[in-house]
This record gives structure tokens, sequence and C-alpha cells, in this order.
């Protein structure tokens, strides 16, 4: 069941045919995806083609001694191997922190890290030849726990992982210098109020709640390989085919490497089949491009499942300590919290990570005395890096935790406990930022009570096994079976923070084709399947009130349209669409000699005649500050966005089997540009959530991942995932384009909380480690005991 | 080795065909069909789901030789000529479609399951459909769609 309900007026009728704003206008690529010819990068083809493989290293920490590709050349069928010493330009990239080879030099950080590459006639062709490199590794002691990397966890000597500061890149994402050193790749401090313990700061009777939380490491599990096409051109250039999500720091970091300008590194999105942060990163793309050099042919690359793990960063994994203060009453007067991220290897965008999950560390609460320690590190685990929710997934997990076990300490009810500290329009943040558009904390929740409650759970003999903890494993009738229900809140920073000149280009044209206006979008904002090039075709449609409008290729031949993360595109890009419409219709407007559009509307061919109007805009959101290194303190945010859930589940707690039986979502979007595809999204973003809390973990061990596959890496199936009921709140943002809010990220930052919430009610067990397995809930004795009683 | 065999009602021949490869592999990069989709190669995500004499299968699990002479339909085969198949308008129509990698699988198991029951219940579609990941939709308009496609087709 899904409900949109508008808060503020609509202009626009909803209708898919109007096809403008605020509509559910259809997907312009839905025709061909639903026939199979839409072309994702691993459908790349062309005649000639050769097929990319990467030797990877088994070793999580290894010395190179020597290489001898001598066996793989020999192979018939290989028509180049590469090594380090095949890169022409920078041996080493990053996305704030130039610290990752494009293959390994003498050391290898994690297992999986890139070590040598192979192009041959045929796939099989290269993996056999890459199997017969011959590498001489010393293997090492790896790093694999962030805390002793860093130091705080008195485990002996520690090892630097990257002794020398490493280069910051231009596009990093922080105003602040970064002077990575030993193991540390950022420390964020927030030091707000009183920074005594909280009895001593309130001066009076005071209930702490103490808590250590862990978070393991979660996959994006796109669905879509990594993949592309490297196509080398007649000017000594490249043309790269490539599914990402952001095609112009890609671009930039492949010029380096490459030691070539960009007018001959040219690239193009290729379908992307889900993203999620983890195609934010390189991943085969200077591959192809040197082995597309090297052989003077066109070479793919396309990962398997297995090496797709190996192949992008993950999200971090966490371990937190948090201290909250309450008042008798349920006044939040203090939080103390550390949190650790592991970044693995290298740094990829951790920096960030740890900027968010320390800024947005607290939750969407008012607290007057904030003391915030967040740490990333680099060990000897895979890289992490971002993924849907980037850093504030994992400290939402911590303080809706804190903020039950507060309820529970003070005999208050935990939705009314987060209510009387709801952070409301006008709040101070932790940061000292005035919260300065609807921050509807309060109306999310409520609107959850109001809806009801699914119908308990059936037992006996008819009792259908389809809807029980188990499913037709037959494993429980309702013995044993417990209903629990869980509440969180959270939140989520939309757009790039923290001072990053973060802007989308757009370039917007209107002519007269087949004797009919056409409107032709041009960017370079990356479509990954949430519906961004819907969006932009209903800005220019609302805009311009032209009905066709016609997406050109999305490539680096327009500027930058930023990057598909941080719930940003629509709003980014958006804005950029929509100004470039603006000064469309102006130019026209000056041309016609006319006053008002609706008047030269009707009489577009007339007026252009064969002539096109284009306009280009870059377009950038209100400036955001770098905050105080030692306090935290700035005007980091561009906008928040907030979701809150509601999650009911049955626990079979001999088993420690969890079925969830509904969820429950209400966010606030702004303006629903497109409420078919808002639904979608928090859809989406909150079965990611539910993954992490259940089942979704990389495992790895001695820096060793343990399952890379989707036989051992489980994602929710239409079997795990409950009926879902979605209230969706159109609060405008008056800085904000349409007064839109990002909507990607937040469900599934309260998602998760939920779901373990709602375990921990049912359980009646303080569980602290997600994701939570079935050992957690059946290793306690008090819940089995119980049960025999 | 030389394999033939029937695809969307076409006879299909390809040379050299290396023993390894899969049915997935011989469609995908030697009959020009990138339709079904290689989401993880080993059967478990159903991105790969089509019908081999009548009946869906992972092509990714099914060796190009074992489908020599046999009748195969993909994603490709579902429409008839411009017009969608019911399954494919109800997805589009329902929101059904994100990043898509899922749906040429999904649409493949959904047509078999309306072939085999024309009204499923809920519990009955999510058992269909367990094998097919989505990591895109939680599911939900994915289940609005069978429901609709169901009712078109009704
Ligand atoms: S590709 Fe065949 S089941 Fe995944
Ligand atoms: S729509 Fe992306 S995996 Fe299903």
């Amino acid at each position: 069941m899904t409900a949109v309900s508008g808060q503020a007026p609509t202009a626009t009728a909803r209708t898919r045919e109007d096809g403008g704003v605020g509509t559910d206008a259809a997907r312009p690529d839905g025709r061909l995806k639903v026939t199979g010819e839409f072309a994702y990068g691993s459908d790349l083809w062309m005649d000639d083609m050769l097929w990319g493989v990467t030797l990877r290293s088994p070793h999580p920490h290894a010395r190179i001694r020597s290489i001898d590709i001598g066996p793989a050349l020999a192979l018939p069928g290989v028509f180049a191997v590469l090594t380090a010493e095949d890169v022409p330009g920078e041996l080493r990239y990053g996305l704030e922190i130039a610290d990752q080879p494009v293959l390994a030099e003498d050391v290898v950080l994690y297992q999986g890290e890139p070590v040598a590459l192979v192009a041959a006639e045929h796939p099989e062709t290269a993996r056999r030849a890459s199997a017969r490199i011959v590498v001489d590794y010393e293997v090492l002691e790896p790093v694999t726990d962030a805390r002793t990397a860093l130091g705080h966890g008195n485990e002996g000597p520690r090892t630097d992982l990257h002794p020398e500061p490493t280069p910051v890149v231009e596009q990093s994402r922080e105003a602040a210098p970064l002077r990575p050193h030993g193991n540390l790749i950022r420390h964020l401090k927030i030091r707000k109020g009183d920074q005594r313990d909280a009895a001593a700061a309130a001066g009076k009777d005071i209930v702490v709640v103490t808590g250590d939380y862990e978070v393991g490491m979660q996959d994006q599990a796109f669905l879509g390989p990594e993949s592309g096409l490297a196509v080398p051109a007649e000017d000594g250039g490249v043309d790269l085919y490539v599914s990402t999500q952001w095609l112009h720091v890609d671009q930039q970091q492949i010029c380096r490497a490459l030691g070539m300008p960009k007018e001959k590194v040219r690239l193009t999105l290729a379908g992307v089949g889900g993203a999620f942060g983890g195609r934010e990163d390189l991943s085969m793309h200077v591959h192809a491009c040197l082995l597309a050099m090297r052989t003077g042919k066109p070479v793919k690359m396309s990962y398997n499942r297995e090496e797709s793990f190996f192949g992008h960063v993950h999200r971090h994994p966490a371990k937190m300590h948090y201290e909250h203060g309450f008042t008798r009453d349920g006044d939040l007067v203090s939080v103390r919290a550390r949190i650790w991220l592991d970044g693995g290897a290298y740094a990829s965008s951790s920096a960030a990570v740890v900027g968010n999950a320390g800024l947005m560390g607290i939750g969407p609460y008012v607290v007057p005395n904030v003391t915030m320690d967040c740490w990333g590190a680099y060990t000897n685990n895979p890289p992490c890096g971002a993924m849907r929710g980037f850093g504030a997934v994992q400290a939402a997990f911590a303080y809706e935790s804190q903020m039950d076990k507060g309820a529970a300490a003070l005999g208050i009810d935990p939705v009314e406990l987060r209510v009387r500290n709801a952070m409301e329009e006008g709040s101070i943040a932790p940061t000292g930022q005035v919260v300065d558009s609807a921050a509807p904390v309060v109306e999310l929740l409520r609107r959850l009570q109001a809806m009801p409650l699914p119908p308990a759970a059936s037992s006996g003999a008819d009792v259908d096994l389809r809807a029980m903890p188990g499913g037709v494993s037959n494993t429980t009738h309702g013995e044993g079976v417990r209903r629990g229900v869980g509440w969180a809140v959270g939140y989520k920073n939309i757009a790039f923070s923290e001072g990053f000149d973060d802007y989308s280009t757009a370039r917007v044209r209107l002519e007269i084709t087949g004797g009919e206006p056409t409107v032709t979008v041009h960017t370079a904002a990356a479509e990954v399947g949430q519906g961004l090039v819907t969006v932009q075709q209903q800005i220019a449609r609302t805009e311009l009130g032209v009905e066709r409008v016609v997406i050109a290729p999305t490539d680096t031949s327009v500027g930058s349209g930023g990057s598909t993360s941080a719930s940003r595109q629509t709003y980014v890009t958006g804005g950029a669409v929509q100004e470039a419409c603006r000064r469309v219709r102006a130019a026209v407007l000056a041309r016609s000699g006319r006053e008002l559009w609706e008047d030269v509307l009707g009489d577009l061919v007339a007026v252009l005649g064969d002539e096109a109007v284009e306009e280009t805009v870059v377009w950038r959101h209100r400036p955001t500050e770098a905050v105080d290194p030692e306090t935290g303190q700035g005007n980091a945010h561009v906008q928040y966005a907030f979701a809150a859930h509601r999650v009911v589940v049955d626990v079979d707690v001999e088993l420690g089997l969890v079925k969830v039986v509904e969820m429950a979502c209400t966010q606030d979007v702004g303006k629903a540009i497109n409420p078919q595809a808002v639904v979608g999204q928090i859809h989406g973003g909150s079965a990611q959530g539910m993954g992490l809390a259940l089942m979704e973990e990389v495992v790895v061990t001695d820096g060793i991942i343990r399952n890379p596959s989707f036989t051992d890496y489980l994602i929710p199936t239409i079997l795990d995932m409950p009926p879902m009921r979605v209230e969706v709140l159109e609060l405008p943002d008056p800085h904000a384009p349409y007064g839109l809010r990002g909507v990607g990220e937040p469900p599934t930052v309260s998602s998760g909380p939920a779901v373990l919430a709602a375990i921990r009610d049912a359980t009646g067990m303080f569980l602290t480690r997600v994701p939570v397995r079935p050992e957690h809930i059946t290793l306690s004795g008090d819940v089995r005991s119980e049960e025999r009683a | 080795m030389r394999v033939h065999l029937t695809v969307n009602g076409e006879r299909r021949q390809a040379d050299d065909v290396w023993e390894g490869e899969s049915l997935l592999y011989l469609l995908r990069e030697r009959l020009g069909l990138p339709g079904s989709k290689n989401a993880c190669e080993q059967g478990e995500c159903g991105s790969c789901s089509v019908y081999l004499d009548g009946e869906v299968v992972c092509a990714c699990l099914v060796a190009a030789g074992q489908a020599v002479g046999r009748e195969v339909v993909t994603v490709e085969g579902l429409a008839d000529g411009a017009d969608l198949h019911p399954v494919q308008q109800a997805f589009l129509d329902a929101g059904a479609v994100q990043c898509g990698f899922c749906t040429p699988g999904l649409l493949v198991t959904v047509h078999d399951l309306l072939a085999r029951d024309a009204a499923p219940e809920d519990a009955e579609i999510r058992e269909a459909l367990a094998g097919n990941l989505c990591r895109c939709t939680g599911y939900e308009k994915i289940l609005d769609a069978v429901r609709d496609a169901a009712g078109r087709l009704a």
C-alpha cells in the first residue's frame, strides 16, 4: 500500500500524460529496458574487440619481489600483458587522496588489489593467461582492525601502511587540507557546549546510558557488473564507454594515469545496472584504456560477481561507543561518542564518510552538549568508500539504539522520547548550523503511529508457513515466535558538504524538428536507475511547455554533472536544467519581441524557423563551509532530509530466525518531482537498510573476504521483503528548486535501526551488532530459559 | 564446436564455440542477444532467465552444447513486433523498472508464472520470483506489476 499526500499545493496535475514536474512521467529508457535492447556496459561489443582481465593479489599484505609475465604472453590469442611499469602517467589515483596505484608496484595492501592485466581474443584465454603470470610475494602480517591501526587498541607496535604523506588531489571533497600519515585518514571532532561529563555538565540528576555498537561491512551489490569498452581513437586518444557514477572525475583520474590531456580521453556513459556509491571510484576504467592503447584494439572488461566484490569499495564497518545523558524527564542533555570507521587499504572517499558519520552522528535531535570523535583508519582490509547513506547509516544504528536504551532506562515510550528531543525547523544542529527549512521529525513519527498495525501472527495447524520465520522450511507453526515493533528516525545531509564546490552543468536546446518543437537536454550526470533522465524531461516540459524532450547521450563533451551520489542529482542537475530552460525561454522571448511565453509557445515554428536556441548553465547550490577542525562548528550542509520507519517482525527465538512482517516509512521529500519514482526510491532504500540489519555482510577475516558471491553474501529476496506502507510529505525547502529534497538515502538510514529495534522488542535482548545473526539471538540463555519455563 | 538452435523462433548457428561456454555467453556474445543479463553467472540471481524448450532456466547454468537443437526464448522474444507483451507494459506502468538489470529475467519468469497460473496470490508470486534478485526496487512495484499483468491477461 502506498499513499502520497501533499502538504503544498501542487500546480500540475499528476497524470502520466502531462509528463511535467509532479507527474508519474514514464521513463524514456523504459521501453528499451523491457525489450532487452538497453545497452549496459557489459553488453557493449565491437567486431575486433579484445577482452581484458585483471590479475589480483591473493594476499591482503605482501611485498612483490618479482613478476614474470613471459608464460602469459606465450599463450596463443594473448595480445598484451601489462604491469605497473606500463602505466605511462601517474601511478596513483584517488577521489580525495591519490594513494591507490593503478597496478600494484612494490607492495599490495589488500586482497584483490590489481597487479597485472591481460588482453586476449576470448575471455577464457585471458583468464588462463593471467593464471600463468608468476608473482613472487613476500607475505606480510596484515593490519586488520581500525583501532589497532590507529594505536587506540594498545596491541603492540603500529605498522604504518602509508608512511609517506600522499598528495591531496584537486577534486578533494574536503576544503580542509588532509595530510594523511601513518594510518589516520581523518579525525573529525565536534566540541559543542560543555565538555565535562553529562552529570557535571547538567548539574542535576542525570541518567547516563552507555552502549558499544558494531556495524558490518556492506556491499552495494548492484546487479550490473563493473564493465566498459575502451576504443583507441585515430587522434592517439581513447574513447571509453563505461558504467559509472561521475564521468568527469573518472576522466580527470584517467588522464593523469595515461598522461594525456582531457581532449584525448572522452567518456560516454554506458547503461548502468545500479550503483549505490560503488561506482564512484575507478574500477576497470584505466585498465581497459591501457590495454586498448597498447594493443590498438577495442578492449572490453566486465567483472564477474566474485571479482565485483574485490572491484569496488564497500560500506565502512564501524565500531561505536556512545554515552547519552538524559534528565529524568527525558531531555537529552549530552552525547559523547567515538566512532571508528575502517577505511581499508586506500582512502577512496573515507575522509568525507568520516565527516558525515561524525557530523550526522547524533541523529535528528537537539543536544546542547556534544563531544564527538570520529576516525577513519587505513588497514589491510578491502577499501571502503561510498555507499547509500555514506556514514550516516552506521551512526544511526548507534544513536537510535541509544534512544531506545534511554527510553527503557527512563520508563518513557521510545517514540515519545524521540518526539521530546526532536529537531524542528530553527533547531541548532551539532555543527552550530541552523536548520533553516522543514524538519518534520515529530510529524513523521506521528504519521507512523497513526498507521494501522498488521494483524497478529497466525499459529497452530492452519498456519501459513510462508508467513513464518523460516518459511517453508517448516521450522515452526508459531511456537517460540514472538512479535516485536521497532521505531527509528534518521536524517541525511543532501548534496556535497563541507565547502566542496558542488555544481552541475546542463545544456538545453530548443529547435523545430519534423515540424514540432523539440527540446534536447544534454548533461554529464549519470542515470544509474533512479530516474534522472525522467526528471530532466519533466523539468524541461514544465519550464518550456514543450512535450517532446530528448535526453542526449551522457558524455564528457558537456561540463561536469557532478556525482550521482549524496541524493544530489535531482537537486543540482535538476536545478541546472531548470535554469538552462529559463534562459532558453528568455532568449526566445527576446527574439520574438513578445512578453508572455504562452503567446510564443503556439507560434514556435514561426519564431524559431530553422534556428536552434541553446543555453548552457553551470548551476551551484548555496555554498557550504568547512567545519572548524577542533570544534566541528560551521555551516557544513546544504539541506537535511528526514525519514522514519516503523518495522514489525516475528522472531523465532529458539532458532534465531526473523521474519519482517511489515515496514512502514514516512519521508519528507519537499516536492515529489515524480511521485512514483520517489516511492520506488523509498522501497529500494528501505530494503538495503533492512538487508544490513539482517543479512548483508562482507565477512572479512585476516584481511580475506570469505563470501564473495551471491551464494554467500545474501541480499533481500522478494521472500525476505515485507509489504511496505509509504507516506510521502511534501514540505517545500525554499532554497531548493521546486522546493525538493534529495530522496535516495534517508530511507536507508532509518530502516535498519527500526528492524534492529523490532528484533529487540520481540526478544527482549539488547542486540548491539548488525547484521543480527541467528546465533546472536539464540545464544541468550535468558530467552531460552524463559521460553521453557 | 558448432552449435545450432532455435532462438525466438529463428534458426541460429554459431561456430568455434568453446565447450566451457554457457548458453548465456552464446546468446550474449555470439548471437547478438545481450538482453539476458549476467549479474552473477552462478545461478543465484535469475537475471539470465530464458525459456529452454518451454521451461524457465538460468542460461548461465546451461552449457551452450546442451542447447543444441533446442528451442530458446529470451526477453527479446516476448514482444509481438512493436507491441509490448502485457507483462512488459505492466512493469513500465507500475514503475517496476529502475536500473532494469533484473528486468529481463523477471519478465521471463513472470511470463511463465502467469501462463501457469492466471491469478496468483501474493504469496505465490513471491515464491515464484524468489530466485530473481532485484537490488533497486524492494520488490513492491514488481508485485504491483505482476498483479496488474495478471489483470490485463485475464
Ligand atoms: S546470471 Fe544466471 S542466475 Fe545470475
Ligand atoms: S531494477 Fe535494478 S536490479 Fe532490479
